[in-house]
This record gives C-alpha cells, structure tokens and sequence, in this order.
C-alpha cells in the first residue's frame, strides 16, 4: 500500500461497465515526508475518501477490485482507508533494533 | 488506473490467436494537468477510444478482465474515456 493525497475527481461517462457508479479520484501518491512520489493515478473509492484527504492506496488488483466490490474487473487501484494519524520513528531502523 | 492520450494505432496480422480482432493503440501516459509524462506504449481497448482522445487505462493481469470470457493476453487496456477532471488546488494543504 502507500500513502498518498486526493487531489480531485475524475468524470467519465463511456466507461467500462464495472466502473459505472463508482467514484474515481485522482490521487497523489506521497513519500513519508509528504512531498510527491511520481505521477497521480486514477483508483476507485471504497471508503468515501474526498479531496484533500491523506490515503491508503492499494496498486494492485485482487485487493483494488475486492475493496470496491467489483470481482473480475478492470481496477487495479483503490482508496482503501483514510489516514488520520501517521507516527514516523524519526531514526528509520531504530523501532526494530531490540529484535536482533 | 493511469492517465493518457492515444497517439496512434498498431497493425499487427501474426499475433495471439486471442488478440485477433482486438484494436492495439499507441498512449501517450498523462499527468492531470495533460502534460506528458514516461514513454508511449501499446495498449488494447475496450471502449473504442479514437486518435486524441484522453482516456484512462489499467494495467496488469487485471486489463484482461473487460474480455471475459475470452483470455487475452493483455498487460495494459483502456478501460474509460476522460469527460472531465476536477483538480483542486492543495497546496495550502500540503505537508502533514
């Protein structure tokens, strides 16, 4: 999954019929510093995510299609939680270092 | 899914028996703001996008799924035309 930020809305009427009805955002994925990673990419919603929102994003199929609910389609990207907090070790390493 | 503008079309007569009568476009990915962005690629499509249209497309095992029953090696298909995009300006948002 990665993190990443709703930056607007998608509005297409020709579509594949799967895709009928649900909402499609366009979403920014994010580093953990906040700044942009790569280019935004279109996911369907299943939680009800709106703009401005910090995401969870999944990328790949199974999990994009089973979260919006639409088996067998063409999705490969969803929101699938809305992030509220993020807690970042701020010496990456260092949370798992007693596990050695 | 992924942005993209289609640019051209490909002709192929010696290919996978499954892709027979499947249209193969050339696409050129997009940002929102309809600015170019990473190499051009091959696509099939299964909305009947047209040179220029923007459109969006899937990738993966997934953009084989729009041809069920049939099982078409596809990596990468358009899946929906782009009428409108609605980018709201975040910057004031930014940061966490």
């Amino acid at each position: 999954m990665l993190i990443a930020r709703v930056i607007g809305e998608l509005v297409s009427t020709h579509k594949h019929k799967s895709h009928v009805g649900r909402k499609a955002l366009i979403v920014q994925p994010l580093d953990l510093d906040g700044t942009d990673r790569g280019d935004a990419v279109i996911a369907f919603d299943a939680v009800d995510a709106g703009v401005g929102d910090r995401v969870l994003l999944v990328t790949e199929g199974f999990s994009a299609m089973t979260s919006v609910g639409r088996p067998e389609s063409p999705i490969d990207m969803a929101v699938v939680g809305v992030i509220d907090v993020l807690n970042l070790d701020p010496l990456p390493g260092t949370a798992l270092a007693h596990l050695k | 899914m992924f942005l993209g503008r289609v640019v051209g079309t490909v002709v192929s007569t010696v290919k996978d028996a499954a892709l027979k009568g499947q249209r193969l476009l050339i696409v050129q990915p997009v940002k929102p703001d309809l600015s170019n962005t990473g190499k051009r690629l091959v696509l099939l499509d299964c909305t009947g996008a047209g040179p220029g249209e923007l459109i969006y497309w899937c990738r993966g095992k997934e953009s084989s799924f729009p041809f069920l029953p049939d099982e078409v090696p596809s990596d990468g298909t358009i899946v929906g035309f782009v009428d409108e995009l609605h980018i709201h300006d975040l910057h004031q948002q930014r940061g966490r």
